[in-house]
């Protein structure tokens, strides 16, 4: 559960101005919670400091597994539990058993990386996201700031310090 | 703001702003179906009935409804199979390659290319499933599940079963890419809903909130993605081109297959997200954001996958001659000059001659044009096939083996079923999901629309 917050919410109009901003609002030592848009503004994670996913490295450990899987699989069902001659080849016909082997690495890739990425994003059909504004997937750009995280800096300041910035608009928004 | 670009035609027409993009493509789904949308549906699902006639038949009393026979076993099921797979790579190219390429003009379309995909694909699966005579078992026979009657297992050398996982793997694969891209557009109307549409469609965006660390890992799920599917997009068209490459069948045996039909698949593909496009950017009013300019870059990846087809054809008979083999020989003349002439004249009129006429640019800038042979272009890819499949079987070494194949009304209304079922999803699709990638427009908007307004 998350505890009850109050928030500070910056909106902003464009994009390369939000990006201006978040440099500002971190120079300046306070800390912000997130920005929400309505779509991907590159660059905006360097600004903000966040690292680099590490999705592609989940990707190739389960590719990894899939290329394992597939040719154990072949290799038992094929040359161990019932070897048959086929075609006058051998019982593990490796060249065969590359089209299965590129499919099922490419399907436990995708499908891990995607359940990694929904499991560390916490998307699933049941989710009862905190919305801070609507308007951050439709046209505007959100950026959030926790009054309580941010103890050390004055509500007003912040206030005036998201205008300063560029926000069209400075709100409070209070989760319960 | 004014944002224009003077080396190139703006992606996005009419001044758009995000909102604009908002409402435009959410206009449907929340507003009440247009007449012209509920007239389409009723012919699909009308279709789809009439077709569901020729399936049940199948089902009941087996495959000998179908016109096949000991010499021509497979026909037209494995000729709309294959059609049917090929129509679904555009969708993938679109969403994947491009998307490698840094196409920014693959936003307005890859969302329906996608959707595409889905629908052909499943339509696609359809042929071998009925084909097996007992579907039922179906799915039985083509895992690789131990048999209980002992512990023979599926043979991993038959490329009919690098098919099953080609081709599951490619609709599976491409499923979780497109819904994956629909998350954020689900979460928009979510925003703008009230009541029931409210929570299902906040069922459907799992919580998406556009933070900007969940964008970051959704940009990197989605490149990667698109790294996986570019090859997946070659390799499924490539085992199914395995199934006849493998054979020792007269026509079939050659190694141009693999990048033959990937070029065969890509051109029909292109051709059908055309007709698909015209219809749709018409009934939902979305001229501004499929343009012309999407159109003629369409068109022009048609030329380039129809001439390869050209030249894929010649080169065969170049083969048939250079091998010195006379059944191969024999095929390729029985194939021109046979009884089955007039599906290779079709196929090369519609295949060959058709696309050279886009590098006429007032060609391939005419909505008429780009309309009627992008219908034709795909009337040529189902002959392709047809011709490559019907015409190797019918005559092969023994002559007296040879016959003909007619196909009988349960052939042609499978067939039909698969049209009903395709357009009866894609416009389900059209009406309930957002048609354009709202999320992925709005993020070009600013560098290639006419306008921004700030």
């Amino acid at each position: 559960m998350e505890r009850d917050t109050n928030f500070v919410l910056g909106i902003y109009d464009d994009e390369d101005v939000l990006k201006e901003a978040v440099t500002k609002v971190r120079d300046s030592g306070v800390k912000i919670h997130e920005v929400f848009s309505p779509y991907p503004v590159h660059g905006l994670e360097d600004v903000l400091g966040y690292r680099r996913s590490r999705l592609p490295i989940a990707a190739f450990l389960f590719g990894l597994c899939g290329t394992c899987l597939a040719l154990t699989m072949q290799i038992l069902m094929m040359a161990v539990d019932w070897p048959m001659i086929i075609g006058g080849k051998d019982h593990a016909a490796i060249p065969d058993f590359i089209p299965v082997t590129f499919e099922l690495t490419v399907l436990l890739a995708a499908f891990g990386m995607v359940g990694v990425f929904m499991i560390s994003s916490d998307l699933k059909p049941w989710a009862q996201p905190r919305i801070f504004d609507k308007r951050s997937t439709d046209d505007k750009h959100v950026m959030a700031i926790d009054i309580a995280v941010n103890a050390g800096h004055e509500e007003n300041k912040i206030k005036e310090l998201l205008q300063a910035s560029g926000a069209s608009e400075v709100n409070n928004k209070s989760f319960e | 703001m004014q944002v224009t670009s003077s080396v190139r035609e703006p992606l996005v027409t009419g001044g758009k702003t995000y909102k604009d993009v908002t409402h435009d493509v959410s206009r449907q789904v929340e507003g009440k179906p247009t007449i012209g949308w509920m007239l389409g549906l009723a012919v699909s699902i009308g279709v789809l009935l009439l077709g569901s006639i020729a399936v049940g038949a199948t089902v009941w009393e087996g495959i000998g409804m179908w016109g096949l026979n000991k010499t021509v076993g497979w026909a037209w099921d494995i000729t709309n199979f294959v059609w049917w797979v090929g129509i679904g790579h555009a969708g993938t190219l679109i969403s994947a390659v491009l998307l490698l390429f840094r196409q920014k003009w693959r936003t307005s379309i890859n969302r329906a290319a996608e959707a595409m995909t889905i629908f052909a694909v499943i339509c696609a699966a359809m042929f071998p499933v009925l084909h097996m005579g007992r579907p039922w078992l179906g799915a039985y026979w083509a895992l690789p599940l131990p048999n209980v009657f002992g512990s023979l297992w599926v043979n991993f050398n038959s490329p009919l079963l690098w098919d099953v996982f080609a081709i599951s793997t490619y609709f599976s694969v491409s499923l979780v890419f497109w819904y994956i891209g629909l998350i954020p557009d689900f979460a928009t109307i979510r925003d703008r809903a009230t009541g029931l549409r409210k929570v299902i469609y906040g069922a459907l965006s799992f919580g998406w909130t556009g933070a900007a660390k969940i964008w970051m890992r959704y940009e990197a799920v989605s490149l990667i993605l698109a790294g996986l599917a570019t090859p997946l997009v070659l390799s499924v068209h490539t085992i199914v081109s395995f199934d006849f490459a493998t054979s020792v069948i007269p026509g079939w045996h050659t190694t141009i297959f693999p990048p033959y039909f990937v070029a065969g698949a890509i051109f029909s593909g292109f051709a059908m997200v055309l007709t698909l496009m015209l219809i749709t950017r018409k009934l939902f009013k979305l001229e501004d954001y499929i343009t012309m300019v999407h159109i003629e870059l369409m068109n022009i990846v048609i030329i380039i996958t129809g001439s390869i087809v050209g030249i894929a054809y010649i080169t065969e008979f170049f083969i048939a001659w250079y091998s010195g083999v006379e059944a191969e020989q024999y095929a390729f003349i029985n194939r021109a000059f046979g009884p089955y002439w007039w599906a290779y004249w079709s196929m090369m009129t519609c295949n060959v001659i058709s696309p050279q006429l886009f590098w006429f640019k007032k060609i391939r800038t005419s909505i008429v044009f780009t309309f009627a042979l992008s219908i034709v272009v795909n009337i040529g890819m189902w002959f392709e096939r047809f011709v490559i499949i019907v015409t190797s079987l019918h005559r092969d070494y023994l002559p007296s083996s040879w016959a003909m194949f007619y196909p009988t009304w349960a052939d042609v209304g499978v067939y039909l079923f698969t049209f009903g079922l395709f357009f009866t999803l894609f416009l389900l699709f059209a009406k309930f999901f957002p048609v354009i990638n709202m999320a992925e427009v709005k993020s070009v908007l600013k560098s290639s629309s006419e306008k921004v307004n700030k």
